[in-house]
């Protein structure tokens, strides 16, 4: 599955046991795919030494403030950015 | 070692017993790496010298080319490390840097909720607040309410952008050029860019009143 700019998408909720790069805070939550940055290794065998091969596709996903944090006092355009590798990411319908 | 304590200076001494956990084990990691051939120690200390040579003063030069050139600035947005190389500024091929605008419609603050990831390649070591759980934690869970606490308001008028540097993308922020600058050259024009603004925590520095 890839996804494209302006494109719905969840941050699987699932646990993870070991090194990865996908906040906690972000698991389960919808976004929008701001930006494609492409194919980079994989911190989550990288980090145990092997080469990271395959490459995983790199997303900047755009959050709204306020339905991360319902108590988000700002304007309501307020948006947070994470980047999340493509296996962390399913469709939003 | 005799003698140190006849004197009245209260310095704290510097000695093995008060080194770090953290940089212990490094050191021990560090030399036995090296005892097993897979790093080399000129290396590190090559790697080393490097990052911390490294300092805002290098953002902050890319900031105020931006500033007065606007083909420059396209670039920079679009490339930050060929429009960097074009400034012999080398932010290497990883991690990328990516910069991002400040506008007056579009706020941006900069964190590593997960360690400390930072454009070290062109600002040098980050500040020690910005490796601080309470930065990373409340830059995203209350990012007007940390910058109101480094004394930056932003209006509702204007969106904030929290950008968590989660993986392999650095982020630099062009902060917006302040006001009454027409008459300065671009060195001028750099001095007053800080690396707070290049987080995105504070505003450029204001221009320096004449005499």
């Amino acid at each position: 599955m890839t996804f494209s700019p302006g494109q719905r998408v969840r941050v699987a909720a699932r646990d993870h046991q070991g090194h990865h790069r996908t906040p906690g805070y972000l698991k389960g939550r919808a976004g929008e795919v701001e930006r494609v940055h492409g194919a980079f290794t994989d911190p989550e065998t990288r980090a145990y030494g092997a080469d990271g091969l395959p490459r995983r596709t790199l997303y900047r996903v755009g959050f709204s403030q306020r339905e991360l944090f319902p108590e988000h006092e700002g304007a309501a355009g307020d948006r947070l950015y994470a980047d999340v590798f493509e296996h962390w990411l399913e469709e939003v319908a | 070692m005799s003698g140190h304590d006849d004197h009245d200076h209260d310095h704290a001494p510097v000695t093995e017993a008060e080194e770090p956990e953290a940089a212990r084990r490094a050191r021990v990691l560090e030399a036995l790496l090296a005892e097993k051939g897979v790093v080399d120690r000129g290396a590190v200390r090559r790697g080393i010298d490097s990052l911390v040579s490294r300092s805002p003063a290098d953002g902050a030069r890319l900031v105020a080319r931006a500033w007065v050139d606007p083909e420059f600035r396209e670039r920079l947005l679009a490339d930050a490390r060929a429009a960097a190389l074009e400034l012999g500024l080398d932010s290497g091929p990883s991690p990328v840097v990516v910069a991002l605008e400040n506008t007056e419609d579009v706020h941006h603050v900069v964190v590593c909720t997960l360690c400390s990831c930072y454009p070290r390649a062109l600002l040098g070591p980050p500040p020690d607040w910005y490796k601080s759980l309470p930065y990373r934690s409340r830059a995203v869970s209350d990012p007007r309410g940390v910058l109101e606490e480094f004394g930056l308001h932003v209006g509702d008028d204007v969106e904030v952008r929290v950008v968590d540097s989660t993986a392999d993308i650095r982020y630099l922020v062009v902060p917006r050029r302040p006001e009454d600058t027409e008459g300065l050259s671009e060195d001028e024009l750099a001095a007053l860019v800080t690396r707070d603004s290049m987080i995105g925590v504070a505003e450029p520095a204001a221009p320096p009143v004449p005499a």
